[in-house]
Parts: C-alpha cells; sequence; structure tokens
C-alpha cells in the first residue's frame, strides 16, 4: 500500500479515536513529548500502560472476589488506575474509572462488578485501536513515512 | 450521573412518606358535612325544645289564669246564688210563719207581691218567687171555694183529679202568670216539689225552658212546713208537716250574663254551665252549645247551688286559640339560625383548614420538587461544567497546536481568537461553579498566612500585558501600616481583586487602575490628622509645587472617588510618614489584636456604571447595561461572586461611579494577624524579596505625586530609601550641582525617570548636559544608575534610549517590587537577569529556558505516570530522574544533593506524598541548623539554606488538597497530567527568584 494512504488511514483512525472518545487531549501532549531524544515515547508509554492495566485490571479482580471485599482496597487500585489512564489521555478508560470510584465509595458491588467488566471492555477496545494504530504507524515509519500529526 | 440522581429521588421518597402527618381534620374530611347536617339537625330540636319550652310556660300561664277567671265566676255565681237561695228560704220561713203560725194569715197575695217586689234586690238571680199550696185532693173543693179559682194545669186547663196539687197561692209580680197554677202538674216541678217536701231542704230543677221568658232556667223550690218538725223528722213526717211550697225560677241564662257582665276579661272567654246531674247527658244551662271557643283549653269548675242531688259545673274556654308565641318562636328561629350559623362557620373553617392544608402539602411537594430541582440544577452545573471542562481542554490543546503550526494570519487570527473564547468560557464556567458553591454555603475561606502585597503583585502582573497594549496606567499601594503577613484566604483575595481589577481593566480606555490597600481605621485617622498635618507644615522631602496639575489622582485622569487623589492621598503617607515610629510602636504593643480590617479601593477611569444601573450591580447575571455585554463580554457574575466573598471575609463592599468618569470599587475585609514571626517564612508561599538592596538611596523623578508614591512604596519595599522629584530639575539639585557640596546632600545611587517628565519637557536635554557634567567632573562617587520607567514603549523609543546611553534600562510598568528588584540586580551586576519588560512570559519557551538544565525528581508510584511526567518534564529541557515510592525519593535526596525542584504524587502506597515531604524538610531543617551555626562561627553572615521546591502532582485540584500542601511543607501543586500555564505559573513561581537567591 501506499504511504500516502497509510498516512490517511493514520490520520482517520487517530481522528475517530478522539471522535469516540477513546483518547483526550493528552494522548496528544504525549505525541508532543516524542522527539528525537525520545522516538518511541509514546509507544513506550502505551505498552506500559497494557500492562499496568492488565495488572492493575487483575488486582482490581482479585479484590472483588474476596470476601467481604475490601473497597478501600479495590479503590485504591481503581485511583491507580485512573491516573495512568488519565496519564495517557485514555479518556473512556478514565471516565469509567471515574464511575467506578463512585461505586467504591458507595460500597456498591454490584455497580463495581459492572464497572470491572465495563472497565475490561473499555480496555480491550482501546488496546485493540491502539494497536492498529501502531500497526499503520510502524507500516508508515518502515515505508520511510512520517507521522501524521493531528491538526 | 447515576449515582447524582439518586439523593434526589430519595429525597423525594422521603417527603411523599411524610404524607401521613396529616391533621385530625384533614384524615376527617369526609365527615365534615355529615358533622354539619348533624349539627344543623340538634340545632333543630334543641331550638324546637326551646320553643316548647318556653310555649309552655305561657300555657301553663294561659290555664291558671283561665282557672282562676272561672273559678272565679264560679265562685261569684255560686255565691249570689246562694245568697238568692238562702233569701228563698228566708221566704219560705216568712211565710211559714206568717201564713200558718198566725190565724187568720198575716199575708195575702198582695202582701205577698209587695213583700217580694220590694227585696227582690236580694235575690238577683231569680226572676221570680211564687208560693204553691199544698192541696190534698179532698180539700180540692174547699180550697177552690176559697179561692174563688179552679186549679190550673201548668197548659192552663182546669187540672184533673190527682191525689194532690200545689196551685200557686201567691206569687210575684215578675211570676204573676203563675197564680192558680198546679206545680204538680209539670214534670220538673213535681219532681222537685216531692223531694223538697223529703228533704226539707232547698232542690233544683234541672235545666228547661221557662215560661214566660223561654230562657234557659231551673226552678228552686223550698218546703213549708205548717208545724214544728221534729228534730230528726222522717220523710213521712216531713211529707205531713208540708204546708206548701216555695218556688223561684232563676233565669240562669240572662242571670249568668249580666254576672259574667260585671266581670273584667269577659270577652276572653267562653263560659258554659252545665247540670251534670246524669254525667252521660250533662244539659247545657248557660252558654251557646254552638259557640266553639279554643278547645284546646278546657276548665271546669264544680258549682255547688245547694242541692245535693243536684251537680253543677262550670265550663269555661277561651274565645280564641292560643295567640302564636311570637317571643318564643323568634327566640328559637334566632337561636337556631345563630347556631346554624356557627355551625357553617365552622363546617366552613374546617373546609378552609382542609383545603389550606391541601395547599401546605400540595406546595410542600412543589418545594420538594423545587428544592430537588435546585439540587439537580446545582449537580447538573457541576457535572456539565465538570463534563464541559474535559473537551474544553481539548479543544483548546488543540488551538494550542494549531497556533504552533503554520498558519495564515488570517487563520492565526481565527485561532486565537477561539482560544480566546474557550478560556473565556472555562473561566466562566469556573465562575458559575463557584456561585454555586457559594450558594450553596459550602465555600469556606481559609485561614493561611499570607504576603498581600506579593498577591497584589500577581495580580497586577496579570493584568499587565492588557494594561500596556491599552497604555493604561496600572499600580498598586500598600499602606505601611499592613502588616506584611495576614491570615487569610489568599485565593479568595486573590480572586476580589483579580475580579475587580479584570473589571476594571476592561471597562477603561483611557487613564489608569490603582489598587490602594490601607487599614480601615486608617482612614478616620487621616481626616483627623489632617489640620494637624498643617499645623505641623508636612514633611519637606515631598517637593512637589501645587500647582500645574489636572487632577492629582494617579494618571491625571479625574477619578469617581476623589478620595484617591493626591491631597488627600498625601495625608496617608505622610501620616504614615510622620507616624511611622509611633505606628510601629503602636504594632508592636497591639500584638494582642487578632484582627485588622483592611480597606481595599480599585480606582478606575473607565466608562462607570450608568446611575440607573447602579443598584443592581451586585446582583448575578447582572450588567450595567444589555449593551455592555456585547461590548465587552462577561457575565456579570463576578461582583457579585466578589460580593459574596467580601462578605465572607467580614467586609462590606460598595462603589463609587460616575459614568464617562470612572469607578472606585472599595471593600472591606477582616483578615487575621500574624503574631508568630519566628515561623518559616518560605512555608507559606510568601514571596521573599531580596534583601541586597537594602540602604540603596534613589530620586523618583515624577510629575504625578501619586505615581511616585507608588514608584516609591515598591522600592521601599526593597529597602531602598527613596525621595520624590516632581522634575528632573529638583532632581538634579537634589543630587547638587558640585561635587563640593555632596557630602551634604542625598547621595543617589539610582535615579528613576517616568516616561513622560522625560518626554515632555526640555529636562531630558537639561538631564543630558547635567549627565555629562557628572561623567566629566569626574566625580567621587559614582554615576547613579538611571532608570526609566515606561507604561508603554515602542522598541524603536527603547532602542533609542538605551542607544543613547541616558537610561541603563527600562522598567515595564505596572512595577511590582519582584520585578524592579530583578531589574536593579541586573543594571547594577548583582546578578543576570533576562529583561521582564520583553519577554513572553506563558509560552513553552519560557518554561524551557527556566527549566534547562535544572536536574528534577519525579517522584510518582505509578509507572505510566512517571513516564509521562518525566517525559514532559525532559521536554522542558529538564534533567529527570525517577523515583517510584516516597521512600525511594527520601533515599534520593540524602543531603547533599544535585537535585533543583522534586515532583511529588500525594497518593502513594506505604509513603504518601505528604509524608514523604515533611520527612524531606525535616532532614533540610536538621542540615540547616547544622549549618547556621557554622557559619555563625564563621562569621559568615550570608545565610544559605536547604529547601528543595516540592511541588505536589495532583489530580483533584482543590483547595483543601492545596491546604494540606502547604501545611506539610509543599511549595505548590501540579495539575495531573501537567498542563503548560499551570506548570509555568507553578515552577515560575520559585525558580524565578531562586537563582538571585543562590548567586
Amino acid at each position: 500500500m501506499d504511504v500516502i494512504q497509510w498516512q490517511r488511514q493514520h490520520r482517520d483512525h487517530q481522528a475517530s479515536m478522539f471522535r469516540e472518545g477513546f483518547l483526550d487531549d493528552q494522548f496528544i501532549q504525549l505525541q508532543k513529548l516524542q522527539d528525537e531524544t525520545s522516538p518511541d515515547f509514546v509507544i513506550e508509554v502505551i505498552t506500559m500502560f497494557f500492562a499496568d492495566s492488565e495488572n492493575l485490571i487483575n488486582n482490581m479482580k482479585q479484590a472483588l472476589e474476596q470476601t467481604p471485599v475490601d473497597f478501600r482496597q479495590v479503590d485504591a487500585h481503581v485511583h491507580q488506575y485512573k491516573g495512568s489512564s488519565a496519564s495517557v489521555g485514555a479518556a473512556r478508560v478514565k471516565n469509567v474509572c471515574v464511575t467506578f470510584r463512585n461505586f467504591c465509595d458507595a460500597q456498591n458491588l454490584e455497580g463495581c462488578a459492572r464497572c470491572l467488566q465495563q472497565l475490561q471492555h473499555e480496555y480491550s477496545l482501546l488496546k485493540s485501536n491502539l494497536q492498529h494504530l501502531f500497526g499503520l504507524q510502524q507500516q508508515i515509519q518502515a515505508a520511510g513515512g512520517s507521522i501524521p500529526t493531528i491538526e | 450521573m447515576q449515582i447524582h440522581q439518586n439523593p434526589v429521588a430519595l429525597r423525594m421518597h422521603e417527603q411523599s412518606g411524610n404524607k401521613g402527618k396529616y391533621t385530625f381534620i384533614q384524615a376527617h374530611r369526609a365527615w365534615l358535612s355529615k358533622f354539619l347536617l348533624f349539627w344543623i339537625m340538634l340545632m333543630a330540636l334543641i331550638s324546637w325544645c326551646i320553643y316548647s319550652n318556653m310555649d309552655a310556660d305561657t300555657k301553663v300561664r294561659r290555664r291558671e289564669v283561665l282557672g282562676s277567671l272561672c273559678d272565679q265566676r264560679a265562685r261569684m255565681l255560686q255565691d249570689q246564688f246562694s245568697v238568692s237561695v238562702n233569701h228563698v228560704h228566708a221566704l219560705a220561713i216568712l211565710v211559714s210563719t206568717f201564713h200558718y203560725y198566725r190565724s187568720p194569715s198575716a199575708i195575702d197575695q198582695e202582701t205577698f207581691t209587695e213583700y217580694t217586689a220590694r227585696t227582690a234586690f236580694e235575690r238577683p238571680l231569680l226572676s221570680g218567687v211564687a208560693y204553691a199550696q199544698r192541696v190534698v185532693n179532698k180539700e180540692r173543693e174547699r180550697f177552690e171555694k176559697q179561692h174563688g179559682w179552679v186549679i190550673k194545669t201548668m197548659q192552663r186547663e182546669p187540672s184533673q183529679i190527682r191525689d194532690e196539687y200545689a196551685p200557686v197561692i201567691f206569687s210575684q209580680e215578675t211570676v204573676s202568670y203563675l197564680e192558680s197554677l198546679d206545680m204538680m202538674s209539670g214534670e220538673e216541678d213535681r219532681e222537685n216539689i216531692l223531694r223538697a217536701r223529703a228533704t226539707g231542704k232547698a232542690v233544683l230543677t234541672s235545666p228547661f225552658r221557662l215560661l214566660g221568658s223561654h230562657h234557659l232556667g231551673v226552678v228552686l223550690t223550698f218546703p213549708v212546713y205548717k208545724s214544728k218538725l221534729p228534730p230528726k223528722p222522717t220523710v213521712e213526717e216531713r211529707i205531713k208537716a208540708t204546708a206548701g211550697y216555695v218556688g223561684g225560677s232563676f233565669d240562669v241564662e240572662s242571670l249568668v250574663e249580666n254576672l259574667l257582665g260585671q266581670l273584667a276579661g269577659n270577652q276572653a272567654i267562653l263560659v258554659h254551665v252545665y247540670d251534670v246531674t246524669n254525667s252521660t247527658n250533662p244539659l247545657i244551662m248557660y252558654g251557646n252549645q254552638y259557640e266553639e271557643g279554643d278547645g284546646s283549653l278546657i276548665h271546669e269548675s264544680k258549682l255547688d247551688f245547694g242541692d245535693p242531688y243536684r251537680r253543677h259545673q262550670m265550663i269555661c274556654r277561651y274565645h280564641q286559640k292560643a295567640p302564636t308565641n311570637w317571643i318564643a318562636l323568634t327566640t328559637a328561629s334566632l337561636f337556631f339560625i345563630i347556631l346554624l350559623l356557627v355551625g357553617y362557620i365552622l363546617y366552613g373553617a374546617g373546609n378552609h383548614i382542609v383545603k389550606v392544608e391541601d395547599d401546605f402539602h400540595e406546595m410542600e411537594e412543589l418545594k420538594v420538587r423545587a428544592e430537588a430541582a435546585d439540587v439537580a440544577k446545582s449537580q447538573f452545573l457541576a457535572t456539565v461544567s465538570h463534563e464541559i471542562r474535559t473537551p474544553m481542554n481539548g479543544i483548546l490543546g488543540m488551538l494550542g497546536l494549531l497556533l504552533d503550526t503554520e498558519l495564515s494570519s488570517t487563520q492565526r487570527d481565527y485561532a486565537q481568537t477561539a482560544q480566546a473564547c474557550g478560556k473565556a468560557l472555562i473561566a466562566l464556567i469556573n465562575e458559575v461553579l463557584d456561585r454555586a458553591k457559594i450558594e450553596a454555603g459550602k465555600l469556606e475561606l481559609e485561614a493561611v498566612p499570607f504576603d498581600l502585597r506579593s498577591i497584589l503583585d500577581d495580580v497586577l502582573s496579570l493584568f499587565s500585558e492588557k494594561s500596556r497594549h491599552k497604555g493604561l496606567e496600572l499600580a498598586v499601594f500598600v499602606s505601611d501600616k499592613v502588616p506584611h503577613i495576614v491570615m487569610g484566604d489568599p485565593g479568595r483575595f486573590r480572586q476580589i481583586i483579580t475580579n475587580l481589577v479584570g473589571n476594571s481593566v476592561k471597562f477603561t480606555e483611557r487613564g489608569h487602575i490603582f489598587v490602594k490597600v490601607h487599614l480601615a481605621e486608617n482612614r478616620k485617622s487621616t481626616t483627623n490628622g489632617k489640620s494637624e498635618m498643617f499645623l505641623n507644615g508636612g514633611p519637606d522631602e515631598v517637593l512637589h509645587t501645587s500647582g500645574g496639575y489636572h487632577s492629582k489622582t494617579l494618571s491625571g485622569c479625574e477619578a469617581a472617588d476623589e478620595r484617591n487623589n493626591w491631597d488627600n492621598f498625601k495625608h496617608l503617607i505622610a501620616d504614615e510618614e510622620f507616624f511611622f515610629d509611633a505606628s510601629i510602636k503602636k504594632t508592636a504593643s497591639s500584638e494582642s489584636y487578632e484582627q485588622i480590617t483592611l480597606m481595599v479601593c480599585v480606582e478606575d477611569t473607565g466608562i462607570g456604571i450608568p446611575f440607573s444601573a447602579q443598584d443592581s450591580i451586585f446582583m448575578p447575571f447582572v450588567q450595567a447595561d444589555s449593551s455592555t455585554s456585547r461590548n465587552y463580554g462577561g457575565t456579570g457574575i463576578g461582583l457579585s461572586i466578589s460580593k459574596c466573598l467580601v462578605e465572607l471575609m467580614g467586609g462590606k463592599i460598595n462603589f463609587i461611579s460616575r459614568p464617562q468618569v470612572g469607578s472606585t470599587f472599595s471593600f472591606t475585609a477582616d483578615f487575621g494577624m500574624f503574631n508568630n514571626p519566628m515561623t518559616d517564612v518560605k512555608k507559606h508561599n510568601l514571596e521573599d524579596l531580596p534583601s541586597s538592596f537594602r540602604g540603596l538611596k534613589a530620586i523618583v523623578v515624577d510629575g504625578k505625586p501619586v505615581r511616585a508614591a507608588v514608584t516609591r512604596y515598591h522600592l521601599k519595599r526593597l529597602g531602598i530609601q527613596a525621595k520624590v522629584a516632581n522634575n528632573i530639575n529638583k532632581a538634579v539639585s537634589l543630587c547638587g550641582k558640585n561635587g563640593s557640596l555632596t557630602s551634604a546632600l542625598f547621595q543617589p545611587d539610582i535615579i528613576m525617570v517616568e516616561k513622560d517628565s522625560w518626554v515632555s519637557g526640555e529636562d531630558g536635554i537639561f538631564f543630558n548636559v547635567w549627565q555629562l557634567d557628572w561623567k566629566q567632573n569626574g566625580h567621587v562617587f559614582k554615576m547613579p544608575q538611571v532608570i526609566l520607567l515606561a507604561t508603554n514603549i515602542s522598541n524603536a523609543e527603547f532602542d533609542n534610549v538605551i542607544a543613547a546611553g541616558i537610561s541603563d534600562t527600562v522598567i515595564m510598568k505596572p512595577l511590582r517590587a519582584s520585578m524592579v528588584a530583578a531589574c536593579l540586580q541586573q543594571i547594577l551586576g548583582m546578578g543576570k537577569k533576562r529583561q521582564l519588560g520583553k519577554d513572553n512570559p506563558h509560552g513553552s519557551t519560557f518554561l524551557r529556558s527556566i527549566l534547562s538544565g535544572k536536574k528534577v525528581l519525579v517522584v510518582d508510584d505509578n509507572v505510566v505516570n512517571r513516564r509521562v511526567a518525566a517525559g514532559a518534564l525532559k521536554k522542558f529541557g529538564a534533567d529527570v530522574k525517577c523515583a517510584e515510592s516516597g521512600k525511594a525519593a527520601l533515599e534520593m535526596l540524602q543531603l547533599p544533593h544535585s537535585f533543583d525542584a522534586c515532583f511529588m504524587d500525594i497518593q502513594m502506597p506505604e509513603m504518601d506524598g505528604f509524608e514523604a515531604t515533611r520527612r524531606i524538610r525535616k532532614m533540610e531543617s536538621k542540615a540547616n541548623e547544622e549549618m547556621n551555626s557554622e557559619c555563625i562561627e564563621g562569621g559568615n553572615g550570608m545565610k544559605s539554606e536547604f529547601h528543595i521546591p516540592i511541588l505536589a502532582m495532583t489530580a483533584d485540584v482543590i483547595h483543601a488538597t492545596y491546604d494540606k500542601c502547604l501545611k506539610c511543607g509543599m511549595d505548590g501543586y501540579v495539575s495531573k497530567p501537567f498542563e503548560e500555564e499551570n506548570l509555568y505559573q507553578e515552577v515560575a513561581r520559585f525558580f524565578m527568584t531562586k537563582p538571585i537567591l543562590d548567586s
């Protein structure tokens, strides 16, 4: 495929991710931080985020399976996750975290379980989307093109 | 969102549960009409009872009256009757005495007639009396011969043969027709006669039609005995002794009529007299049989006419039926009506209560709904504002990025406009949130020590660009009496000032904006001190000639409030200077004062507020007029928030405004005194000004005294002693023209010249000459540094001035102590500092410049956050190290270390940011103590302290967190993820001053 086409796809995909609220401007900030000194900054951070996510979601799941449920423990995990999602600009994940924390405050187990599910769902969506985006990015780079930035 | 709605629903539910609390009436509302009906019936019954009770009374009375009337009549009749009977009895005795016992008889018809006629008045009831002799059949012939007539029957026919006869021999004239009639021929008379002679008493016939008159009457018969009777005579003895009979006819009808006619009340009653000997068939003696009276009420009176065989009675009744008892009827009906009305009123009241209660419940429900709606509104506002902020940040970020790209000028203009609008929107949302918070009473003021002056400087710096752009003078002046550090809420104080100054900047096109702070009590003492000041002649440092000013305000433009003009202002300053020592003593002695009240005035020379709108200026969302928002934008919410805040601070806000002249807003606010100067000043977010300028001397050349005072105020804060000259001539004369005289004169290190004074007159040239003169003469003293003060200066002008070598540098106004300090450092060679007036401080380039090469430690347990923060800081050129926990940070920050700053996450497991900071500070202060003691031993006065700036990184940027940050020794906080402006503000705060201190 043509580089131009990949670039267009990349742009469209990224724009759609913004449109659908997967990402917010923090992601752009993140992209801005990427320069010659750290060419893979975004991918590095996002990979860390993925690892962190899986870890934290696992922790949450475990914490919620305990009886009685230690909501403070769950809340601590969610808070962590909220922080990292905010840092990478994963807006939808972050929003679910906010709701999740409210349920934790209210000690609503059912709500928490629902949120956890939603979180997993959102995360997997985000992950596949981002992986697609990075795939395009790598293709473009391999073809010698530049990554288009959001305008 | 879901969660937010729950409390509302819950409340609604609670309220609906409250509906059970109905009152008694409400609960029994269905009974109301039944109660009314029952009441009416009850009242009708009671009224009827009352009526019948009263009526019974009158009936009893009526009966009594009837009874007494009837009895009276009966008694009278009986009395008269018995009188008559007695008289007839007497007549019988007379006849027996004079007719039989005397021989020959002393009575003949003539005598009898006369006697009876003359004694008729004795027998008013008797129509007449007659005497009949007893004649047995064998004596009939002799008797008829003797009298010369034949015995006749009642039918006036000669009598048939009978056993015995009773012919009338004597008769009263009125009944003379009876003579010779045989009384025994009449059935009643015969019976009477027989009964009379058997009993010896008066007897009466039953009533019958009398002969002659045809009136109803009775006949009374008395026996006359010819011989004296034995004491207890038998019937036979009586019959044997009977000589004749005296009879009288009672014309009962006319006589009773007569009798009744004499009595009162005759008209009212109807009297009947009956012979009731045969009780089954009463015979009427008197009265119209057919005359019907009031049959309902009858009184019977017994009559005893002296004949035991016969029984009579008198029956009385009223002629007319008893009249309706109007009084009773009226009373009863009135009673009924009144109670009916009372009942109706009660019913109405009950109904009303029910209705009111219904309404009340409805209102209550509505109120609950309204409150729920209000809560929902607030939550909606909060949520929506929050939700708007997130995408708005995205928009702003994008616009920022867009502006960084290559754009045509039109595109750039559009993008900039969009960005400005977005920023305004964010500001508005924040204001709305503030307002909602205040309304909910959720806003609490904190009380932390802060430096009022630096806050004011900060605010001024915010508006410096705008005011410079518009060519406005923007200045701040704080009275010396205001303590350096006060206790209060710096954020809110800043908000008020920002709002007021922002308004002023917005509405002012020319002239000045002047912020002045002094003690509220000072105002009074100034006015009092006025006369005193004139007596003392005033301090001679102020060398102004009073003439030649249009108006004695900051910029020379007229202001709305006269109080801030020079005439007043100089008293304030003079007062301060004059009483400076005293006031210090006063403050020293008055440390017990817990509270001070500050008066803050913000004066502008803008468009002013129309008089018509001045009343509503503090109402939310109200602007002076609708065209205002068109021309100037804004929502008008700011002043209402300011008002609320001022009131929270225990003060009042008011204003004086004259359209087209300007407005002066002034407010008072209470602050606590900060009595503990020993605590580390830095802890309290205080700007510390370099002390290296202490003892320097300066001359301020300014034609406008208020502006000069402002300049002097800033210099004074740096410890620079300043004198004011209103033109350069004066300044020069202050310095002295000749070196020989200098020792006695003021020896300035700096001369600050206002651009106006410079450009306006010939002074520039004169000054040049003097400058040359100074240089050529080779003064012993160093040539003073000349600094130009300007509100706005074009690049060309600036280059000119510098090139001409007249001035060493230019300080752009508005003046701020820190900026002046930095500038002085630069020109006096005390430190290298970029020129502040020319840079654009809000930009990533600047951020890069201050962060570049700095060694920064980022502490965050979250690997992603840590990486991102590190990446961001690296981008600005910082040398970033990371620590993944508070403990690790503590280790890395063991003294001595080479870090310039530390960004600390707050929420971390094991040791959170607060705790870590606390420990770091503890470590530092320990080291500082040790070092200071060493320094003192070494005689080195220079104090240098370990104090690494620690900034909190937090996602929830709320005040309480900020407060906590400060409390545990942090220097500030940045939002997470980083926002460039916020990062800049915080970083700039300490990195701007830090290098100077270190040097």
